[in-house]
């Protein structure tokens, strides 16, 4: 594997070229914001909330997705970037209906901290309400559209490391939703296992355990890198 | 020096938001020889006043008495603070936004009551088609998310304003959030 130099916020990093930016940062202890990235999964740079600047070009580049190229300059942190990070999150909270009061993961959300990192006290975006689905079939789990940020991690987990394949997403735009199985109730799918993998890696209160009470669904991700090896081992 | 003329509004809220507020203890006489509390549910004013130098919005913009209310509070206040999630993203209020201002009456007056059941068109203001942020109707100068805001945040803005200096959202952020 080709070893190549390159500089990270003004720090020189040494990385192989199959590398991503954010890898290469994660090593070197340089923190990019993510959302849709979960160590373990195949990045799919869905939420745009890792951009960074790359010297030479005025795209802003998503670093979970972005191979590392000898001589790169790359930078994680400007007024810009910050600026785009916060209207992504903001665009998130507008798109359907966070109500931290009353969810399950007050206090335990990704996109929760998210917003306090980024100085978010209000959304500029006019809220949409849309009318969305609670799907409460599953024995065990419950799905509610309110609080999806449409990461994917749920349907990757599912089909990367359970191999079921229960998630899938339909529509497009605003109008996108996570589904299970041919678009038809959780309950009735025929290949989910119940392993719960996809409630564990969900960023917010979108998946969770049913019988949880507000702020009391906290989510357990310790299994994933662990499978993920195990998984890369076999192939 | 004169006192700060000092205002809090009590709109589609719990008042969860003024019981924080009450929260500051005895904090609060710190503040009270600065202040002069010149309309508040706290208070006897029936008629929001002219040259209110500070006030705190608490609760969401759901009705046409709300709509009235905040936009002569706007044009009579010089710092306008949103102060907890109904004023700032409409929260719970906002919950009865899938529905329409119909299914959400007929739930509540006809379905839910066991007696009298009719739709009030007198002395109850009609609901808005959406029950909305503060932000979306006036200019707020402040967002003070939190359900409610702790007292500590609700300190911390009151003495910045009150010292001269106008506290900044990355100082918010160290003390509130969303859901808080
Ligand atoms: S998912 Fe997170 S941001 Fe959305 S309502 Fe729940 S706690 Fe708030
Ligand atoms: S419980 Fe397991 S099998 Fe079922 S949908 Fe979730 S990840 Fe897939
Ligand atoms: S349900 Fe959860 S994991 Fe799946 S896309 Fe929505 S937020 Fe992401
Ligand atoms: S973390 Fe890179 S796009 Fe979501």
């Amino acid at each position: 594997m080709a070893v190549t130099t390159l500089k990270i916020d003004g720090k020189e990093v040494s990385a192989n070229e199959d590398e991503t930016i954010l890898d290469v940062a994660f090593q070197a202890g340089i923190k990019i914001p993510t959302l849709c990235h979960i160590e373990g999964l195949t990045d799919i740079g869905a939420c745009r909330m890792c951009i960074v600047e790359v010297a030479g070009s005025n795209k802003l580049q998503p670093a979970c997705t972005t191979k590392v190229k000898d001589g790169m300059e790359i930078t994680t942190q400007t007024a810009r970037l910050k600026k785009y990070r916060k209207m992504v999150l903001e665009m998130l909270f507008s798109e359907r209906n966070h109500v931290c009061a009353v969810c399950v993961s007050n206090g335990n959300c990704d996109l929760q901290t998210l917003a306090v990192e980024h100085d978010l006290t209000h959304v500029r975006m006019p809220y949409l309400y849309p009318k969305t689905e609670i799907d409460a079939s599953h024995e065990w789990f419950a799905l509610d559209q309110n609080r999806c940020v449409l990461c994917q991690r749920c349907v990757r987990v599912c089909d990367e490391i359970e191999g079921a394949h229960v998630w899938d997403v339909s529509g497009r735009g605003v109008q996108s939703r996570v589904i299970t199985g041919l678009n038809e109730p959780w309950a009735d799918s025929d290949t989910c296992t119940s392993c719960g993998k996809c409630v564990q890696v969900c960023p917010t209160g979108a998946l969770s355990n049913k019988g949880k009470a507000t702020g009391e669904m906290t989510k357990h991700r310790e299994f994933l890198p662990y499978l993920a090896q195990r998984r890369h081992d076999h192939k | 020096m004169s006192k700060t003329r000092f205002a809090t509004v009590w709109m589609d809220g719990c008042s969860g938001c003024h019981m924080s507020f009450l929260d500051m203890d005895e904090r609060i006489l710190q503040i009270a020889p600065l202040i002069d509390l010149v309309y508040s549910p706290l208070v006897d004013a029936k008629v929001f006043p002219e040259n209110v130098d500070v006030v705190l919005i608490e609760g969401a913009v759901s009705s046409e008495e709300d709509l009235e209310k905040i936009l002569k509070v706007r044009t009579r206040s010089k710092f306008l603070i949103a102060l907890g999630d109904c004023a700032v993203t409409s929260n719970v209020p906002g919950m009865r936004n899938q529905f329409t201002v119909e299914e959400v009456e007929t739930r509540a007056y006809i379905e839910n009551a066991g007696y009298n059941q009719h739709i009030p068109h007198e002395v109850i203001p009609a609901l808005l088609p959406k029950s909305r942020p503060v932000h979306e109707f006036v200019n707020v100068d402040l967002f003070v998310p939190g359900c409610p805001p702790p007292a500590d945040a609700i300190f911390h803005v009151l003495s910045e304003l009150l010292a001269g200096r106008v506290p900044d959202a990355t100082e918010v952020s160290k003390l509130t959030r969303f859901g808080k």
